[in-house]
């Protein structure tokens, strides 16, 4: 039917490293997540502090995430900070690159769960004699994060495709960069790709199912 | 002693409070009545520091609740209030609703606010409840829950701001039972109301509010039983 | 000002790549969004068993990383098939097919937003199947859609970054190859940041302005 000679078994072979590869794609994607929740946690209470510049800050943080590509955040962190005389690895740089783009994303979400939750829940909190941010940290934040969780789900498979922009930055031992490194040696590049994207599509649909039933622990009400 | 003096206040252009003069005594039950607008809701919210006053003042136990230098978290733990929406936190079932404020406040031990509140919620009905989840309960049940939520706080006084007017009909009896049991104990308490067989019954006086002004105050026969504002014995007239 | 080695002839080059970037993102977008159509409403006309295959499909292309795809695709056509096809047409294919699988939800979720009894007041009418859906449920699935799609479109635009990878030179790309040599990396990268931004961010605005209007009636 083709002209081509799939050679499975030789792109086979190099199926441990691959999915040595896929162990460090996951362990950036979970550490970007780590990052990008708390650092949206923190932007979000930027936005509420009712400081101008504080305000200011995480207003441009969230538009710039939201309104580049995530390609280019990457490459910024790399390259951009390297004009500061800042110099950063590519697993760094891919890290950071992600965790800024999942902070801005999120920081969009919170506040959109933000508005879901009535503002005399904070006046109740209040009214018991809590402060500010114990009324947030005990009354508003467990709430907004269980709104956002199926966008942090999503999120969070995003932090895995991304996992793949490294490629502009020379990281080679994600799942991406080890298939593009054994593609060239062995020019397999279909076979290769091929069970990157099965390996890729695994892990995603692994997390959607895990968010899954964590939910289903975690909300119980 | 709730002591108010000559409070005035605002919202943008409308005055709300205008010098509203009144003390409510240790042991106290006082209920406010009047139509919607009549400023009888804001007075409660600024009588814990919610809301700021414009001018005058209202001091707690000789303290002035909207001076700079009072700590209003502490002064609001002698405080409760129970607002007209019960603002059940749906995150936590009744038992850690009425837990969270004791242990993260008055830095109860686990133990001791488990304790209360369980106290709590057998003395309002709610014994059976304390496990589940907020969503799971009648408004009534609610309501019941946010009011022990309240009194685990150990509090000196009580307010209330219309607690039964967005329950159904079939359920205003259960959360106004509860509140007559809290005034047969000697809670002192502020009631705003429409129930004015519950105003008659339970209240040493009652406040009537037109308009931003307390139009008449007096003990509930009297109030009830020969009216004098003119305002007062429209107001009666239409209710009854 | 900056002091820099930038001349007109670099600058008409980063045009030529933005050129590039919206030229791939409105081929992508309308045969995407054409795409998805025809697929949103096969997924909601046969029901969720007859349309498992498809879903499944769909679901890939939201499931795998869009560079894979491009170079899945480049090296099925070019190599497998021995094609000989340029990276622009493989380019836009898969951010094609890439924009359908999103634009598919989108339509499917517009579509079972307007209420079945609308739908069934529209046939009880006389109304065929065609005319129900051309007057009933395409202008209220619209509005629901419309926003969403908005969104898709921006992030398409932002996703064809990645179709260098198949030797398309668009904005990035570009923008890339005159960092190599002209060693300028943060001036050129916010020029290259602030082409995106000034697109996306107007519009994404508008995006947000019509989702709250059509939401509050």
């Amino acid at each position: 039917m083709f002209n081509y000679n799939f050679r499975w078994n030789q792109a086979l072979n190099s199926l441990p490293q691959m999915l040595e590869g896929a162990l460090v794609t996951m362990e950036i994607a979970i550490l970007s997540m780590v990052i990008g929740i708390s650092v949206a946690i923190l932007l979000t209470l930027f936005r509420l502090s009712g400081n101008r510049l504080l305000y200011a800050i995480a207003t441009t943080w969230v538009e710039i995430a939201r309104n580049t590509p995530a390609l280019f955040q990457i490459y910024m962190v790399h390259f951009g900070l390297g004009g500061f005389g800042i110099h950063l690895s590519p697993y760094l740089s891919l890290l950071i690159g992600i965790a800024f783009n999942n902070a801005g994303y999120l920081a969009e979400n919170f506040r959109g769960a933000l508005k879901a939750i009535p503002e005399t829940q904070t006046r109740a909190a209040r009214s018991l004699g809590m402060t500010p941010i114990q009324a947030f940290q005990n009354v508003i934040l467990p709430q907004m994060l269980r709104i956002s969780f199926l966008p942090m789900t999503n999120q969070m498979v995003w932090a895995i495709l991304m996992t793949s922009l490294g490629a502009v930055v020379a990281m080679n031992t994600d799942l991406y960069g080890v298939t593009s490194d054994l593609n060239a040696r062995t020019f397999r590049t279909f076979e290769l790709f091929a069970i990157a994207a099965v390996i890729f599509y695994v892990i995603t649909k692994v997390i959607t199912l895990s968010a899954r039933l964590l939910a289903a622990r975690l909300f119980r009400y | 002693m709730i002591e108010i003096e000559n409070v005035r206040k605002s919202f943008g252009a409308l005055e709300v409070l205008k010098g509203i003069n009144l003390t409510v005594a240790k042991g106290e039950v006082l209920t406010v009545i009047g139509g919607s607008g009549s400023g009888k809701s804001t007075l409660l919210t600024c009588i814990n520091g919610l809301e700021p006053i414009d001018s005058g003042r209202i001091l707690v136990d000789g303290v002035e609740v909207h001076a700079k230098s009072t700590d209003l978290n502490k002064l609001r733990q002698k405080i409760g209030i129970v607002f007209q929406q019960w603002n059940a936190f749906p995150h936590l079932t009744v038992l850690e609703n009425v837990m969270l404020a004791q242990v993260k406040v008055l830095k109860r031990s686990k133990a001791e606010a488990e304790a209360e509140a369980a106290k709590q919620l057998n003395h309002v009905g709610l014994g059976e409840k304390m496990s589940v989840y907020p969503s799971r309960l009648s408004g009534g049940q609610q309501q019941r829950m946010a009011i022990a939520r309240a009194l685990a706080m150990s509090p000196d006084y009580m307010l209330f701001d219309e607690v039964t007017s967005a329950l159904d009909p079939q359920l205003v009896g259960e959360v106004l039972d509860t509140l007559r049991m809290l005034a047969s104990e000697g809670m002192t308490m502020i009631c705003v109301t429409h129930e004015m067989k519950f105003a008659r019954e339970v209240s040493d006086r009652v406040a009537f509010f037109h308009k931003g002004v307390m139009a008449e105050i007096a003990p509930p026969e009297q109030l009830f039983g020969a009216p004098k504002d003119p305002e007062l014995q429209k107001f009666l007239a239409a209710t009854h | 000002m900056f002091d820099t080695a930038l001349t007109t002839n670099d600058l008409i080059f980063l045009a030529q790549g933005a050129g590039m970037t919206l030229v791939v993102t409105a081929i992508s977008v309308f045969f995407g969004t054409i795409l998805g159509i025809i697929f949103g409403v096969i997924r909601y006309q046969v029901g969720p068993w007859w349309a498992a295959p498809l879903t499944f499909v769909l679901d890939v292309f939201r499931s795998i990383p869009l560079l894979i795809q491009l170079v899945l695709a480049n090296a099925f056509v070019t190599t497998v098939l021995g094609w000989r096809i340029s990276g622009f047409t493989v380019a836009c294919g898969v951010l094609s097919l890439y924009t359908a699988a999103y634009c598919a939800e989108i339509v499917r979720g517009g579509i079972e937003a307007v209420p079945a009894t609308l739908r069934r007041a529209a046939r009880s009418l006389g109304m065929t199947w065609g005319q129900d859906m051309t007057y009933v449920v395409l202008p209220l699935a619209t509005r629901v859609a419309l926003p969403s799609w908005i969104g898709l479109a921006l992030g398409v635009m932002k996703d064809s970054a990645l179709v260098y990878i198949v030797q398309v030179v668009e904005l990035l790309k570009s923008t890339q190859i005159l960092i190599t040599r002209l060693q300028e990396p943060l001036f050129l990268l916010m020029i290259c940041g602030l082409f995106y931004f000034l697109i996306s961010f107007p519009i994404a605005r508008l995006g947000g302005y019509l989702e709250k209007r059509w939401s509050n009636d």
